[in-house]
């Protein structure tokens, strides 16, 4: 088995009263996208810290490429915080240059602007830029030193949907040159796009860890239906559902047999006319792994 | 390392000198200082003598006692007392105008100094001369005027230093770490030594930079008296400027709070600038102030400067102020980035 490019052991971390995480183990082989999800205050941005060498765990191990992380990390690994300030008054072009310094070796940066479409807005004052272009100069910041791994922490909170699918594409980009990429997002969607492999994180622990499609098949068996209250007749109520939506009336039934249960529906005289029948998703499986209670 | 260095002092220099209100304001400030207050003392102004009076065992810091003369009971004059061993000094202050006349009621001395070029010393010349008491032998001096402005100028730059030295890196490094920036960096192979060597370059290049170019240029119109070596003057900035800079590196070291900071960094400029002799000299004032004085780098690095346009000093004159601040310098220093946190957590 190739050597995987990080490896985590038995990592903890203790603040005064908190356990943020608590003794966590798992390997990201190279060259994948490895999502790290969870509910806020699950313990992941801490994770993320410290596999970025910002944070000290307070006990456990992490091992880049099979030694202890050091110089050799800080000159491979690109990061991409949650949110990044940078120098005042400088531009794109100059924010570019300066990180590129900072490394003995980089990308060339006409490469780094095309990878990260930074052509438009080189000259412009990084003080200034949209969300999504700033994410993308963020992004290009974080790939100046052509790093072998690189972590993004809630690259596209904030973004319009269409910034987000660009990003998404540059994600891919980047996973196309075989750069190994760690990514923690609140959104399931955008994980199961993106990620070969996912670690679900709740309370400092890992409580899920594998492939999205291979999580989906261990914990669901089932599909589900959705349909309008409306249309959901007294009788049909013997069937076992739930309300999905209260205030809209939409009734869910989860079944692991599709035909019996339309059967069923249409012998208890339901309209199907506004019946949808959807697979389990990766938001399923968060909710049904970290429960519908709000975190802070 | 040198590159690493270098990048992070040109793009703190870039971030510096496209502020173009900070940049302004460092400039702006000292020449309307200049300007202003040589305009306001430029007019004959409400006379004051001050009176030097050397006499035996009695310390600087403690009023010369009235029966030693009648002469001293004279209301309205300020007389101070004057070491035997700061005599050189305190004539040639005679002779800068700086005192009115300086009495010596030593056994055995029983003379006075007064400038003859002075309305004043003429003034308290016949006041003495009718007071009474013994007759004191006249001994003339001889010298220019120091104007105020040419007392307060090294007063007035060496403010707009500090507080350019302490705010400017001190503010902006909480600034940095409060933003996440300094977080960011510390993902880089930058490490803190470098970090900090950096900001303390490019404050100390672009304030003595700013300083220079506001001295000459006040100093074409205003014609500064300057006894001594510009290049020694231009040292005493340079070794004051890193002294502060470094002093605001260690209130920096580890604050998130940009109100804290402002906080710490107000409590150091006030007292500094008050005890520092900026305004007037903190001769003659309570011991435990002039004690209090010399813990400033901003003292010593005035009493420098002063020392060198004023009276011509020369390296060796001004080297116990340079040793103490290039202690400070390496105190603060040491401090400072033992305790460095890029982080705000």
């Amino acid at each position: 088995m190739a050597q995987p490019i990080l490896d985590v052991r038995n990592l903890h971390k203790h603040y005064p009263g908190v356990n943020a995480v608590n003794g966590i183990d798992f390997t990201v082989p190279q060259g994948i996208c490895f999502g790290l999800l969870g509910p806020n205050g699950a313990g992941k941005t801490t994770t993320i810290e410290m596999l970025e060498g910002i944070t000290k765990p307070t006990s456990g191990e992490i091992r880049y490429k099979g030694e202890l992380q050091g110089a050799r990390f800080r000159q491979e690994a690109g990061i991409q915080f949650q949110s990044t300030a940078l120098q005042d008054f400088l531009t794109v072009r100059e924010n570019l240059k300066f990180f590129s310094s900072l490394y003995p070796k980089g990308l060339p940066l006409e490469e780094l602007i095309e990878i990260c479409r930074l052509q438009e807005y080189l000259d412009r004052d990084a003080s200034k830029l949209s969300g999504g272009q700033r994410q993308r100069m963020l992004l290009a910041l974080a790939l100046v030193n052509d790093p072998d791994v690189v972590f993004l922490d809630e690259p596209t909170t904030g973004l319009d949907p269409q910034a987000r699918l660009n990003f998404w594409e540059l994600v891919n980009s980047i996973k196309a040159r075989h750069k190994t990429v760690l990514l923690t997002t609140h959104y399931m969607e955008e994980a199961y796009n993106l990620c070969d492999e996912i670690a679900i994180m709740d309370h400092g622990k890992i409580i899920a860890h594998g492939s999205p499609d291979a999580l989906l098949a261990t914990h669901f068996q089932d599909v589900i239906i959705e349909l309008p209250e409306r249309d959901f007749p007294d009788a049909a109520k013997t069937i076992p559902h739930r309300y999905l939506d209260k205030v809209t009336g939409t009734i869910e039934i989860i079944t692991p047999d599709v035909n019996g249960t339309l059967a069923q529906l249409i012998q208890h005289g339901a309209s199907l006319a506004g019946l949808q029948v959807r697979p389990r998703t990766l938001e399923d499986l968060f909710i049904e792994l970290t429960g519908k209670e709000l975190r802070a | 390392m040198m590159q690493r260095i270098w990048a992070t002092f040109y793009a703190r220099c870039l971030e510096y000198v496209r502020d173009r209100s900070a940049l302004g304001w460092n400039f702006i400030l000292p020449v309307a200082l200049v300007f202003g207050l040589a305009f306001v003392f430029s007019g004959e102004g409400k006379p004051l003598f001050k009176v030097g009076v050397i006499a035996d065992n009695v310390s600087a810091t403690v009023a010369p006692n009235a029966a030693l003369h009648p002469f001293l009971q004279t209301q309205h004059i300020d007389f101070y007392s004057v070491p035997a061993t700061t005599v050189e000094a305190s004539v040639r202050k005679v002779g800068r105008h700086q005192t009115d006349m300086l009495l010596d009621l030593r056994a055995g001395q029983q003379h006075y100094w007064i400038n003859s070029d002075s309305q004043n010393g003429y003034v308290l010349e016949k006041l003495l001369q009718g007071s009474g008491g013994t007759t004191l032998a006249k001994q003339s001096v001889q010298g220019e005027e120091i104007r105020y402005v040419d007392w307060v100028v090294p007063g007035i730059l060496g403010m707009n230093v500090m507080f350019s030295c302490l705010f400017g890196v001190g503010f902006v490094i909480v600034r940095y770490r409060k933003s996440g920036y300094l977080k960011r960096l510390n993902a880089t192979p930058l490490s803190a030594t470098e970090f900090l060597l950096a900001q303390v370059l490019s404050r100390l290049s672009l304030i003595t930079l700013a300083t220079t170019i506001v001295f000459t240029g006040t100093n074409l119109f205003m014609h500064f008296t300057v006894e001594g070596s510009y290049w020694h003057l231009l040292l005493v900035l340079m070794v004051g400027a890193f002294t502060l800079i470094t002093l605001s590196l260690l209130v920096a070291a580890r604050v998130s709070s940009e109100e804290l900071a402002g906080g710490l960094l107000n409590l150091l400029t006030w007292p500094m600038m008050v005890l520092s002799g900026v305004w007037f000299s903190m001769e003659g004032t309570n011991p435990v102030m002039q004690w209090v004085s010399q813990l400033s780098p901003l003292t010593h690095m005035l009493t420098a400067a002063r020392a060198i346009m004023l009276d011509g000093a020369n390296l060796a004159d001004i080297s116990g102020h340079l040793g103490v601040l290039v202690l400070m310098s390496a105190v603060f220093l040491v401090i400072g980035a033992l305790s460095f946190k890029w982080t705000s957590d």
